[in-house]
């Protein structure tokens, strides 16, 4: 095959070393992959609305209103200088709405970024967040003569503990036995809701003590909700996590880039072999990073319960998506503080935008628009692998048709 | 003699990457010609171009006086064209005579294989030209070497009148070698046209009936093996004069830095790859492990780097035992690894060079305070080593991917020598690398060895083995089998390697 391990068209990588084709196609897409820069991710979103776009006009709408209209839904139009002032009050409500749920995106969406960064792939950012968010609603119910301050620190750190051990299950088994990470996180993920309905479930240890026949938790006490820095504390204004959320990707860049662990981190995940060549002990950073991100999704668990949610129903926990959703920001991000930050931005407005309340209904009914947020999720992540893919293809392509190679 | 081939003026880019300019090459039926260079210098994609695999941007191909277009290896084939790769492409747990016939396939009259036919064709074709394999026996069964014989053979089934081959002696061992030369002789007498390409130059020189030069996709010369040297070969390959033999200072053996007795270890199956190895290398002297790759040499290296569990035995370092001691501990101690695979295991590919030389020292104070990196100084001490060790193509913040080969493995020998190790555990220092950076290893190699520190030095080439070092412990099914002074001869040695010394054991 060395024949045809050619340099890439246009020496994307440098001048290729002379013997370049010693190194695995693999090391080579994550070299591509992460040099791709600012366009690659555009263009992926890019790429998705105009399907969802299709979809929207196969459903007998116009696309561009319907865009426009859920825009508008996501408060981001708060930000534009020539939105009316009698438009403003219901931007900013808006907005709220959609940085409440980029706070828990951003965080889920590193709990997956940083495994990704030591070579993992956490999958169980859901039940990490589930188990965080049960460690939250109990904390933050209990202890109820505790001041305001210390009420809330225990509580969020309870729940990142809890959101650690929980990842740290994965983290041991793939570090002493070698099991996937990628089965045991969807493993937890199942276990971690069947807990919450157990645990909040009729008759269950944490079931709400006044309403018997609900199954739901008991509510936290005021003590431990998270201070509203924007809006109304009654009409769900935006709460203090945004900034714990932004503190959580500053302090993922500089551990990652700047510490020695995450110099370790970087190492395990691009060359395990190197890794270990260098005195390193490959199991101890998989247990270490399953553990750190299952801290940065259980804090997310933490910010919702304490931020907005005050509660846990069963029901919620078996529709929520929010650890899910983390993988595809983590994708479209690029597994980058910056990238990461975007792409929770952007689907925290995909899902305050297409929701009923936000939605028009005369433009593009709710009920379809939620699930336009799904359809565009599973197009990110569907072109983000396959931009994987469709590197490889190119690629073979060219070796299986070598005639395209002179117009490269 | 007839031109069974002639490239005129081939011109290929990639992108900014000229690969061939220009090139013009004559072959003629009935020799061997030998097309010599540096990696990257274009061979390869000469070749390529010539098997259909890739389209030339500029210049015209003439096979036996017709011009031609050829625009697949389908096309090459039917011009008599064959082609052996550096790696095979053979299918594993086919047989031989089933992968030489494969896509070309004699049938029977139901449409099935002709199993016979095959067969009979077969070892026609391989009594003919001495080329000995048993056409039933399974291809993940049978050695490199033989695997080569099958692709050989695959291209002669095909009716080949030209024969490429790619860097074919890089997988075989000096008696494989002299086996493959026989073979070549055999199809240079009955008039077939052979190139072969290699950075070897003894070999050019044996085999070849002429050589042409390639430097950075120019053709630089085309001479008659008969009226060159090695020397004179080594200039027009890299452009300068090069040292091809290593000046090297009287021996100043000291005390002894390293001393392994009893080791046994296991290799990844879990079978025993090295069985009671004994050796000790004193500062200021360069012991070489030579043998047959497969021997044990690199779980051996593995063992005493704290890469692989020792099941027995020690491993004592400057009068310590070491013994069980991990990878890091192992530096600590004053180990050093020139790792045998720079990009699987020596180099973190996609980090940059100042991070990749920061691989042994990051968690010192030479790189960091409290678990934070120091990037000034990380930058910094990248600054000088690439300085102290002339890596070119790159600054500090450049990743390792898109140095060279050569300049990748500077990059390994300066940081390993960075931490001022007692012992340099160098294996296959040199491999895949061209002649200039090849003078460049073993002239640092040496200067180390002046400097006083202890080198243990695994190497397949026997030409590095004896031309650096001052003793040569050959290793054979895990076990020190014998040593040799220096000036061992190759057969000497390659008795030794297969087997055949024992009774000499020291």
């Amino acid at each position: 095959m060395s024949a045809v391990d050619e340099p890439l068209p246009g020496g994307a990588l440098g001048e290729p070393g002379p013997d370049g084709g010693g190194q695995t196609s693999a090391a080579r897409l994550a070299a591509y992959v992460q040099g791709g820069g600012v366009i690659v991710p555009l263009l992926t979103v890019f790429l998705a609305f105009l399907a969802g776009g299709l979809v929207i006009l196969i459903t007998g709408h116009n696309p561009i209103s319907t865009y426009k209209a859920i825009f508008n839904g996501t408060g981001l139009n708060w930000l534009l200088p020539w939105t009316s002032s009698a438009d403003r009050p219901a931007a900013a409500l808006n907005l709220q709405q959609t940085l409440i749920l980029t706070v828990p995106l951003i965080l889920t969406g590193l709990a997956v970024a940083f495994a990704f960064r030591c070579g993992l792939f956490n999958i169980g950012g859901q039940g990490q967040y589930l188990m965080g968010s049960y460690a939250a609603v109990w904390a933050g119910s209990s202890f109820a003569g505790m001041a305001h301050f210390p009420h809330v620190i225990v509580a969020a750190l309870a729940a990142a503990v809890v959101g650690a051990l929980w990842a740290g299950i994965a983290g041991l088994l793939k570090a002493t036995v070698g099991a996937n990470e990628v089965i045991s996180t969807i493993m937890l993920n199942y276990t971690a809701i069947y807990v919450g309905d157990y645990l909040f479930g009729l008759g269950g240890p944490l079931q709400n003590g006044a309403q018997r026949s609900v199954p739901v938790s008991n509510d936290i006490v005021p003590g431990a909700k998270l201070h509203v820095f924007w809006g109304d504390p009654e009409l769900q204004g935006l709460h203090i996590g945004l900034f714990v959320a932004l503190a959580a990707l500053i302090v993922f860049w500089v551990v990652l880039n700047r510490s020695t662990t995450g110099y370790e981190v970087r190492a395990v995940g691009l060359n395990p072999e190197a890794a270990r060549y260098g005195g390193m002990s490959v199991a101890r950073n998989y247990l270490l990073v399953m553990a750190v991100c299952g801290f940065f999704a259980g804090l997310a668990g933490a910010m919702d319960v304490l931020g907005w949610q005050f509660r846990i129903a069963t029901n919620d926990i078996d529709i929520s998506q929010i650890g899910f959703y983390g993988i595809a920001v983590a994708l479209l991000g690029r597994n980058t503080a910056v990238g990461t930050f975007f792409a929770a931005l952007l689907f925290g407005g995909l899902l305050s935008g297409t929701s009923q309340r936000n939605l028009d209904p005369t433009i593009f009914e709710p009920e379809l628009a939620s699930n336009l947020t799904t359809i565009i999720q599973g197009l990110v992540v569907l072109f983000v692998s396959a931009d994987v893919l469709v590197i490889s293809i190119l690629r073979s392509g060219r070796r299986l048709m070598p005639w395209r190679r002179s117009r490269t | 003699m007839d031109a069974a081939l002639e490239l005129r003026g081939i011109t290929k880019r990639f992108g900014r990457i000229v690969a061939n300019d220009g090139v013009d090459f004559d072959l003629r039926a009935g020799e061997v010609h030998a097309l010599l260079g540096e990696n990257g210098a274009g061979k390869s994609t000469l070749m390529s171009i010539l098997y259909g695999l890739y389209h030339p941007d500029e210049g015209e191909m003439i096979v036996r006086g017709e011009p031609v277009r050829i625009d697949s290896p389908r096309r090459a084939i039917d011009l008599g064209i064959g082609m052996v790769h550096q790696h095979f492409m053979l299918i594993p747990v086919m047989t031989v005579a089933e992968n030489i016939v494969l896509a070309d396939e004699p049938r029977s009259a139901g449409g099935l294989l002709d199993v016979h036919a095959a067969d009979a064709k077969v070892r026609e074709l391989s009594e003919r030209f001495g080329l000995t394999v048993s056409p039933d026996a399974v291809i993940e069964d049978v050695s490199v070497g033989q695997q080569q014989r099958v692709e050989i053979l695959k291209a002669l089934y095909r009716d080949a009148q030209i024969l490429v081959l790619d860097e074919p002696t890089a997988v075989l061992t000096a008696q494989e070698t002299q086996d493959l030369f026989k073979v070549l002789r055999a199809l240079r007498d009955d008039g077939k046209a052979i190139v072969f390409i290699s950075h070897k130059l003894g070999e050019v020189l044996e085999i070849a009936d002429r050589v042409t030069v390639l430097r950075r996709g120019k053709r630089i010369d085309t001479v008659a093996t008969a009226d060159a040297t090695e020397e004179s070969l080594a200039r027009l390959m890299v452009g300068r004069d090069v040292l091809l033999r290593v000046d090297k200072a009287p021996l100043h053996r000291r005390e002894p830095v390293l001393e392994i007795q009893g080791l046994h270890a296991r290799d990844d199956r879990d079978l025993p790859a090295v069985r009671g190895v004994d050796l000790t290398v004193h500062a200021g002297e360069i012991v070489a492990l030579a043998g047959v790759d497969g021997n044990g040499q690199s779980e051996l290296i593995e063992a005493i780097t704290g890469l692989r569990r020792v099941d027995e035995g020690s491993i004592v370092v400057e009068g310590r035992d070491r013994t069980g001691a991990s990878a890091r501990d192992m530096v600590a101690a004053g180990i050093s690894h020139i790792a045998e695979d720079r990009q699987r295991r020596g180099l973190i590919l996609n980090f940059s060079i100042a991070e990749n030389l920061a691989l042994r020292e990051y968690r010192t104070r030479k790189m960091s305070n409290h678990g934070w990196l120091s990037t000034r100084r990380m930058v910094t001490a990248a600054r000088s080593l690439i300085r102290e060790f002339d890596v070119r193509g790159g600054e500090p913040e450049t990743m390792a991917a898109a140095l060279s080969g050569g300049n990748q493995q500077k990059c390994v020998i300066a940081r390993e020598i960075a931490c001022n190790p007692r012992v340099l555990v160098a294996a296959q220092p040199t491999r895949g690398l061209d002649v200039g950076a090849i003078e460049f290893v073993h002239r640092r190699l040496v200067a180390e060895r002046d400097a006083g520190r202890g080198i243990l030095l695994m190497s397949l080439e026997s030409d590095e083995v004896r031309s650096l070092a001052d003793r040569i412990l050959v290793i054979y099914e895990g076990r020190i089998v014998g040593e040799f002074p220096p000036d061992a001869t190759e057969e000497e040695l390659g008795i030794a390697m297969t087997g055949g010394g024992r009774r000499e054991a020291a």
